[in-house]
């Protein structure tokens, strides 16, 4: 895990190093005004010196949690990576559980009664939204339910929300940048209402992105234990067949779902990149692509840096969960 | 009495077409590919370019910015710059073909060698490899492309470049996975003791015999790339303004999806003929890579 780590970090410097010493400057730039003296920072890190002496310089700097000006937010990058996380978090905070007990459902449903009707439905509506691009589909999304019907408006907040929490900061504190959980702190259920009907949309897209796969998965692998030998003995000891399917069956056809909650995680992380930009909300997915096109290099660098430690970090997570479900993985 | 006895890898193939052909959703996923296959054979035809020596920028009339409905001039209407629809639709699918097959072969052909590399030495080269895969692995698949477009800048051979980087990883995985299934059989040791060389072992022995799975994800993965090229010209990094690109012309459109009051899908047709064209294309590669995979994987077939 620590390799993966290291290497990404390589990997990352490896793009910041193809670059010429005036222009990866900003990488270790603090503030706007070093930014105007780029001759001063050159010598100040040493960007004429050998690759492994300026990486270890680089990876300093990243641990003290300098990484570098971002000129797209106009702000240290760390203060813009955390200024718009909490965004991405509410998101996926509301999405998650939707997609795992949805899709666990779902899949084993389908599974259960192969080959009906809600069997092909799901399986239609799996590859339909595989094959729907994430964006096309926030696209339709915002046609029909903004544009036609004026219900789900994009962005995260409305205006004079916003204006009233930026007017009276003693009447509404900001604990977490979430706005519906620090509406629910500050007991303001206006602010809660109006920030779940910004959320529809996005969660409504991100669920059935994600979800496919999780519904394909489970179905595969409630198939696989159903005509298992298990079944067999317990429906020939006249167990009830519901109590089969929900106890035994389901249980040991989630592991394999657990295995792919890494696909999950990742398909989740580029999912908000989508959703983010198509529903204009100021979160790390927004901030990615903005940096991205205007090649803002410093924060497109620390979002990957970023990214690849949370699902490094989520895989560890569901390495660890495996074997506490499984005993047989625990035993060995 | 003669009786004719086939050969046994044209009898395998007889069964596989056969598996195809009896799948009634492949069938769907053969057709529209056949006809995205046409329409981009033909599109000189189908839509004449207006300029012969660039022919895959849109000819636009006027720089008006409000989309104008389907007419006779331009049977589906004009998008944001007056460019027309239908030809910027019959040339992108020139477009989604060229960034699909290409980076999907280059991402093959680098991928399987290092697959194959890794997985017959072993050892120290298998570990190295394998743990710069994971690397790799360690980014999802669009950020780490949008990192190497910084890199190279805007444009769309700089994102096929791009993705090609990132999309070899998969590949990598699932061939060494394939030749380490084989490595030990006995055809392999026969060879080898024979002192036939490394290289031709490879190329003859293991890369036939552990492809399929890698064959399979690559066509399952054509859609999909074409979908992140599309979301990446969308964003702006992609396709330059005025070239037949579908995600360039979403984003084109992506102003209008909100009409004048009183008509709020008045420029339904601006996001409607290209998005339907990707969503129908990725659809017929999703449809064919799964039927192969029925066809192909031994598991599977024969039930």
């Amino acid at each position: 895990m620590v390799v993966v780590l290291f290497g990404v970090s390589v990997l990352m410097f490896s793009i910041l190093m193809s670059f010429s010493p005036e222009r990866r400057a900003v990488a270790y730039a603090t503030s706007a005004k070093q930014i105007k003296e780029i001759p001063i920072l050159v010598a100040k890190y040493g960007l004429d010196d050998p690759y492994h002496i300026q990486y270890i310089r680089w990876i300093t700097q990243i641990f003290k949690g300098n990484f570098g000006y971002s000129t797209v937010a106009s702000s240290p990058t760390l203060d813009a990576i955390i200024k718009y996380l909490p965004t991405t978090i509410e998101l996926n905070l509301f999405s998650m559980p939707i997609i795992i007990t949805l899709g666990i459902w779902l899949g084993t449903i389908a599974g259960i009664h192969r080959d009906t009707f809600i069997d092909h439905t799901t399986r239609i509506a799996a590859i339909v939204g595989w094959s729907l691009p994430t964006f096309l589909f926030a696209l339709i999304l915002l046609m029909i339910f903004y544009s036609q019907f004026q219900l789900f408006p994009p962005e995260v907040i409305s205006d004079h929300i916003d204006d009233f929490i930026s007017d009276n900061p003693d009447k509404f504190i900001q604990y977490t940048g979430m706005y519906v959980i620090d509406g629910l702190l500050n007991r303001n259920f206006e602010v809660v209402a109006d920030a779940l009907k910004h959320l529809v949309l996005p969660v409504v897209t991100q669920v059935t992105v994600v979800i496919a796969i999780l519904v394909r998965v489970m179905r595969s692998s409630m198939l696989e234990e159903i005509s298992k030998d298990y079944v067999i003995t317990a429906k020939a000891k006249g167990v009830d067949i519901n109590t089969i399917h929900q106890k035994h069956v389901k249980k040991n056809a989630l592991l394999p779902a657990i295995t792919i909650s890494g696909w999950l995680v990742c398909l989740s992380i580029e999912g908000s990149v989508t959703v983010e930009f198509i529903f204009n909300r100021a979160g790390l997915g927004l901030l990615l692509v903005k940096a991205a096109t205007q090649l803002d290099i410093p924060v497109v660098l620390a979002i990957s840096l970023l990214l690849g430690l949370i699902y490094v970090v989520a895989n560890l997570i569901i390495d660890v969960l495996y074997a506490v479900i499984d005993p047989r993985i625990r035993l060995n | 009495m003669e009786t004719k006895v086939e050969h046994p890898r044209l009898k395998e193939l007889k069964f596989t077409l056969y598996r195809i052909f009896r799948n009634p959703s492949a069938i769907i996923g053969i057709i529209l590919l056949a006809a995205f296959t046409l329409v981009a054979l033909f599109a000189p035809h189908i839509a004449p370019p207006k300029y012969k020596h660039r022919p895959y920028m849109m000819p636009h009339k006027g720089y008006s910015m409000e989309p104008k409905a389907p007419s006779q001039q331009n049977f589906f209407g004009t998008t944001s710059g007056q460019y027309d629809i239908f030809y910027g639709v019959v040339w992108g699918t020139r477009t989604a073909f060229r960034i699909g097959i290409i980076v999907v072969l280059t991402a093959f052909v680098i991928g399987a060698s290092f697959g194959i590399i890794a997985g017959y030495y072993g050892g120290w080269i298998d570990e190295i490899i394998m743990r710069v895969v994971d690397v790799f692995f360690a980014v999802p698949f669009t950020i780490l492309a949008m990192a190497f477009v910084v890199r190279f800048g805007r444009g769309l051979d700089q994102i096929m470049i791009a993705m090609v980087l990132v999309v070899w990883r998969r590949y990598a995985r699932v061939m060494r996975a394939g030749v380490l299934s084989v490595r030990n059989e006995d055809y392999i040791l026969a060879a080898k003791s024979m002192g036939v060389s490394d290289i031709k072992i490879m190329l003859r022995h293991i890369f036939p015999n552990a492809v399929y799975p890698v064959m399979v994800i690559a066509f399952m993965d054509a859609g999909s790339i074409v979908i992140t090229a599309a979301f990446l010209s969308f964003i702006g990094l992609g396709a330059p303004i005025g070239y037949a690109d579908w995600g360039q012309m979403l984003a084109m459109a992506r102003n209008y999806i909100v009409g004048p009051v009183g008509e709020p899908l008045k420029y339904w047709y601006t996001i409607f003929f290209p998005g339907s064209a990707m969503i129908l294309f990725v659809l017929a590669w999703n449809l064919f890579g799964d039927a192969i995979r029925d066809a192909f994987d031994p598991k599977l077939r024969r039930k």
